[in-house]
């Protein structure tokens, strides 16, 4: 480093820096983000995040929605987990009119809120170690996804925008063979997560690649509003099933996984961690399923009371808050959303000034952001 | 005359059937990394999917041709010439069967006493097309691109240099056919005497040839396509064909120098039984294993950063290749004491 300082010294009035424009059309910027960087040979010294080519307006277009028919939308914000974004609504509706759900029906959004994390988490995988060069590890995550997306179409229909919940509880009830695929998919998931442990976790070149790339302290992640994996990647134990448990969490035994450096392994230690401990707690919840209904009574046409609510629940990415204030009308006043993606894209310059264009690709891939929830 | 006339016979042949090689060699690494990565690779276009690198062919040369308006255009229609032609020069000098293979006309189409020496010289004349082809292209990604290749191509050379040179001093002699010899008549192939020099050699191969994981000039995810980001259809091609021409030859190389070239293995227990089978069907089937590995690698390993790889070739290779170097020029001179 102290070399690097001596070169930069002598050569800062010679050279000028090269500004690289990566994106929106980018192979590894995960979506249409462009990052602007700025370069000293191949080190970056400035960068400027450039969002909004997804930008679609969910939030106003909620505005004009009954509350119910808003619910869909929120599936295409994080679209790789459909899932939680439908359950951090469907919530929030939930605590503004004020309905409990049935344990039967919780237990399942439980049951398939932890599949769609460990989806997620998946598809980051697959897609991190691509930028990273193993493009096996690529294939290996898509083919469990697969699994997990035959169960959401088993169960709601659809594979990727499932909109599985409704406010009140859910639609239908679980079919038959549901129990059965859970069970068999949870079965074949330790083998392959230390499949791709075995082809990463002591790879010489993916610790090269990860290890103190993108390091960031706890303090500073969380002034920059970092949450999720990685939050607790720098060892900060702050999980809001844990903290303020929704649903049924509360009921299941499951740790919180966190690393220790803050860098880009200990962030992909913590979400293989996570996956484990997902599956955990689907092996608890489905065979405490209790009997029972599984839609509480709603009115067909909701109209809460005057007021607001926030409700914020875990998903895969991070804290998924949505602030409703309702006027007292069929039709929400302001939706605001609070995506996971968009504050943890905040860290990229800290993360990314310093390293080397390579790193960047890696860095991106580590904060796990998707444009379809930062740009709304 | 006659000479001439089976010199261009012999180059028409080796033309062909390297060419058909490279073709078929982008199949067998869809195949073998699909197989690998639990899919089927293809399987449309013929049975198997055996036509598809001619219909890939047939895609790129019926493309449009687009030259960039900002670009230098001479250079850049030069570069992937450049990089093409002597991509294919150096099979000139590769024994792929002994004197006395192809009916008696020799299995080579010239055996020079500087022919090792001329092969990485021509080799590395490559890197002009493709650091051409970056400059010349007049966008940011390429210039980058062709600058870490080069960087990565120049510094690879000294190490690959070097350890090749432990075999030429088992052999006496820089003709690759004079090495070949040597290793018959010595009754053991070099890699046994020279693992060191061997191991080098095939990952500054891997390095040379841009392939995973030293892949970085064309790093998909961070440089999108290197230094052929700009160029298409069959300019594309020609870039392409000469990347994989080179992992042959890197490979063909490998084999004359540390596995024997045509020569068969364990002959004193296949000889009786196998001494039917010509000498350059020993040779493709090691070629074909080296290539094999390249595949597997770029299958299971993720990619080096550009400062990481520039570290590894000369921190650790160059002086390890130098150490071999010097030690087997004291063994054979204690043994010629």
């Amino acid at each position: 480093m102290i070399e690097d300082k001596k070169v930069e010294e002598k050569f800062v009035d010679a050279t000028e820096e090269l500004v690289l424009n990566m994106g929106p059309q980018h192979p590894s910027t995960h979506g249409v983000l462009r990052v602007i960087l700025k370069l000293h040979h191949e080190k970056v010294v400035d960068l400027d995040c450039d969002i909004g080519y997804l930008h679609r307006g969910v939030e106003k277009i909620s505005e004009n929605l009954s509350y119910k028919l808003a619910a869909p939308y929120m599936d295409r914000l994080d679209y790789i987990a459909a899932v939680s974004n439908n359950l951090a609504y469907v919530e929030t509706v939930e605590k503004l009119i004020g309905v409990e759900v049935p344990k039967k029906a919780q237990y399942i959004r439980v049951i398939l809120t932890e599949l769609n994390r460990i989806a997620s988490h998946l598809l980051w995988l697959a897609t991190h170690a691509l930028d990273i060069g193993a493009m096996t590890v690529f294939l290996y995550c898509f083919r469990e996804r697969e699994e997990i997306l035959n169960i959401f179409e088993m169960v709601t229909g659809a594979r990727l925008t499932t909109n599985a919940f409704r406010i009140g509880g859910i639609p239908a009830d679980v079919p038959e063979g549901f129990e059965k695929a859970v069970k068999d998919f949870c079965k074949i998931l330790p083998g392959r997560i230390e499949e791709y442990e075995g082809l990463l976790t002591k790879n010489r070149i993916w610790i090269a690649r990860t290890k103190n790339i993108g390091v960031i302290s706890g303090e500073d992640a969380i002034a920059i509003g970092l949450t999720g994996p990685s939050l607790r990647g720098s060892g900060v134990k702050w999980d809001l099933r844990k903290a303020h448990p929704y649903e049924c969490y509360d009921e299941f035994d499951f740790e919180i996984p966190t690393g220790k450096n803050g860098d880009t392994y200990d962030r992909y230690l913590v979400r293989l961690e996570e996956m484990r401990q997902a599956r955990k707690i689907i092996l608890q919840a489905i065979d405490g399923i209790p009997d029972g209904d599984y839609m509480a009574k709603v009115p067909k046409m909701l109209r809460p009371p005057k007021g607001e609510v926030y409700h914020s629940i875990e998903a895969p990415k991070g804290e998924l808050g949505f602030y409703i204030v309702s006027d007292g009308s069929t039709k929400p006043y302001r939706v605001r959303i609070k995506g996971p993606s968009f504050f943890n894209l905040q860290a990229l310059k800290t993360l990314c000034v310093g390293h080397y264009v390579a790193d960047v690709v890696a860095i991106i891939g580590t904060l796990d952001i998707v444009l379809g929830e930062i740009d709304r | 005359m006659d000479f001439l006339l089976v010199a261009v016979v012999k180059i028409i042949i080796i033309l062909v059937f390297i060419s058909l090689g490279v073709a078929y060699l982008t199949y067998l690494e869809r195949k073998v990394i699909g197989h690998m990565q639990v899919r089927l690779g293809p399987m449309r276009v013929g049975w198997h999917g055996l036509l598809q690198p001619i219909a890939d062919g047939l895609k790129l040369v019926i493309k449009e041709d687009i030259i960039p308006t900002q670009s230098d255009k001479l250079m850049f229609i030069l570069a992937p010439v450049i990089c093409f032609l002597h991509a294919f020069i150096v099979y000139t000098f590769i024994p792929f069967d002994g004197p006395g293979g192809f009916w008696g006309y020799g299995g080579y189409v010239s055996d020079v006493n500087v022919g090792l020496l001329f092969i990485l010289a021509v080799a590395s004349v490559g890197v002009v097309g493709i650091i051409l082809g970056g400059w010349a292209s007049n966008s940011k990604y390429p210039l980058l691109g062709s600058l870490r290749s080069v960087a990565q191509l120049v510094s690879y050379e000294v190490a690959m240099g070097l350890a090749i040179m432990g075999p030429i001093l088992l052999a006496g002699s820089l003709s690759m056919v004079e090495i070949v010899k040597a290793q018959e008549k010595m009754g053991v192939w070099f890699f046994v005497p020279q693992i060191v020099a061997f191991v080098i050699y095939f990952i500054c191969g891997v390095a040379e040839t841009n392939r995973a994981p030293f892949d970085l000039p064309e790093a998909e995810s961070e440089l999108v396509g290197g230094y052929h980001t700009e160029y298409s259809g069959f300019r594309f091609a020609i870039f392409f064909l000469a990347e994989y021409a080179n992992m042959i030859t890197v490979s063909a190389i490998a084999v004359t120098v540390f596995l024997g070239g045509w020569m068969m293995p364990f002959p004193s227990l296949l000889k009786p039984y196998l001494s039917f089978v010509p000498g350059f069907v020993w040779f493709c089937l090691k070629v074909m294993f080296f290539l094999f590995v390249y595949l597997w690698i770029r299958a299971t390993f993720p990619r080096y950063r550009f400062d990481q790889l520039m570290s590894i070739g000369w921190k650790i290779l160059l002086p390890l290749s130098i150490a071999n170097l010097v030690v087997t020029s004291f063994i054979i001179l204690y043994l010629k004491m």
